[in-house]
């Protein structure tokens, strides 16, 4: 006599979810799915949406001194789209079972973590062009790869996402070139300017792979497509050529073309002041809260009298 | 915080026609008090850039879904009819435009 033994339901669920992942296939919200996996993804999504919604702060500094009403209208244009950037990815987590106002809570009370490049201040406009270059520039390597992610929502939202750090990048760039073209001065400013960001730029790939420990599993997960430093080599590679083109150079006398490997050789980024601006000590962290703070704050009269407003309309229906 | 500023705005899902001769897609979601103002973010946050000339905003709680865990029972019927595909049939080469 045989018996077929039925597998638990849990294990016909996770082979399921396995095969989907194997297949490169997405899995979408009401599908089942390891814990694990949901808390990576929310941990994730979430300090992406943080850090598009802070992001507007360093660039928003700008806003009122732009130098011309184009340079204007592109800067309120630019820091518009960080925060729909961050609505997409606020949507997209909220798919898996956390809600808005959570979100809002774990950022304003500082227990989930933004991108630190954030946390550095904006002194010059120059500042506004780098960093659609640099900042821009290393958030769509980043970003390109997750728009084939496994978590559909995620993939979806950066692809949108995508589509317009083009124009981000390109209108820093093309603010650079235009300064490169002036004054002394101006491109002293330029120089200053890339010197500052240039490092913060690369700390922004996450640590070295042997001190990334979760991105293993998140790989086997096929959340994140490629390693930090596979990333940060990208970006490297793309940025020497046009920071030729630009007429600047990168404060790191260890850059040089490697023959050999087919790929530049770059210095270390310091490890210990990434450390230290992620645990809070950065030169800008507790600014960037506190405007956020004030800024939830001061809104809540808008939130209240829309829900107000709403809550009377539908009144007046029933009546 | 206050109480009311914990509530949260009910979510709508968002739907945009590219142009026209194409069907509405879904683009994402959002929170709003009510239908009107759904419908102003929705084309703040998903048409910055013509991406529509159309859109729909519909509460989510109010679509009814397929579960995936149904998926066979409710996709299976049209799994055995392969005599609906064109490729069912076989035609000669030499007969043209078929």
């Amino acid at each position: 006599m045989t018996t077929t033994v039925e597998p638990e339901p849990q294990e016909r669920l996770q082979a399921a979810f396995d095969a989907t992942i194997a297949r490169h296939d997405r899995i979408e919200p009401r599908d089942w799915m390891p814990e694990a996996y949901r808390r990576t993804l929310v941990r994730q999504i979430a300090q992406h949406a943080h850090s598009e919604i802070i992001g507007m702060q360093p660039e928003g500094n700008w806003i009122s001194r732009a130098p011309s009403l184009r340079r204007k209208a592109i800067l309120l244009a630019k820091v518009q789209d960080e925060a729909g950037h961050g609505l997409y990815l606020y949507s997209a987590c909220e798919t898996l079972g956390v809600s808005r106002a959570e979100l809002t809570d774990l950022l304003l009370t500082g227990r989930q973590k933004y991108s630190s490049i954030f946390n550095y201040p904006t002194l010059s406009y120059a500042d506004v062009g780098t960093i659609g270059w640099l900042v821009d520039g290393a958030a769509i390597c980043n970003q390109v790869p997750l728009c084939r992610t496994s978590y559909g929502p995620y993939g979806r939202a950066m692809i949108r996402i995508c589509k317009e750090e083009s124009f981000h990048q390109r209108q820093g760039y093309e603010l650079l070139m235009t300064m490169m073209r002036g004054t002394d001065a101006q491109r002293a400013m330029v120089q200053e300017s890339v010197d500052r960001f240039w490092w913060p730029s690369l700390m922004m790939f996450g640590p070295p792979d042997e001190r990334s420990p979760n991105s293993g599993q998140s790989m086997a997960w096929g959340i994140k497509r490629n390693s930090n430093d596979e990333l940060r080599q990208r970006f490297v590679d793309m940025s020497v050529p046009q920071a030729e083109a630009l007429g600047v150079t990168l404060p790191d006398p260890e850059l040089r073309w490697n023959e050999e490997r087919g790929h530049y050789d770059f210095g270390e980024p310091d490890w210990e002041e990434f450390a230290a601006v992620i645990s809070g000590n950065g030169p800008c962290n507790a600014q960037r809260l506190a405007h956020r703070r004030a800024a939830h704050e001061d809104g809540a009269w808008v939130r209240e009298a829309a829900s107000a407003f709403a809550a009377r309309s539908t009144e007046e229906e029933v009546r | 915080m206050t109480n009311g500023d914990r509530r949260e705005w009910p979510l709508y899902e968002v739907f945009v026609r590219g142009k026209r001769g194409l069907n509405h897609v879904h683009v994402g979601s959002l929170h709003a008090p009510d239908d009107a103002m759904a419908l102003r973010h929705a084309r703040d946050v998903y048409t910055r850039r013509n991406e529509g000339v159309s859109i729909w905003v519909v509460r989510a709680d109010a679509i009814t879904a397929s579960s995936p865990d149904e998926k066979d029972p409710l996709f299976a019927p049209n799994g055995d009819k392969v005599y609906r595909h064109p490729t069912f049939y076989e035609i000669p080469e030499n007969v043209p435009h078929m």
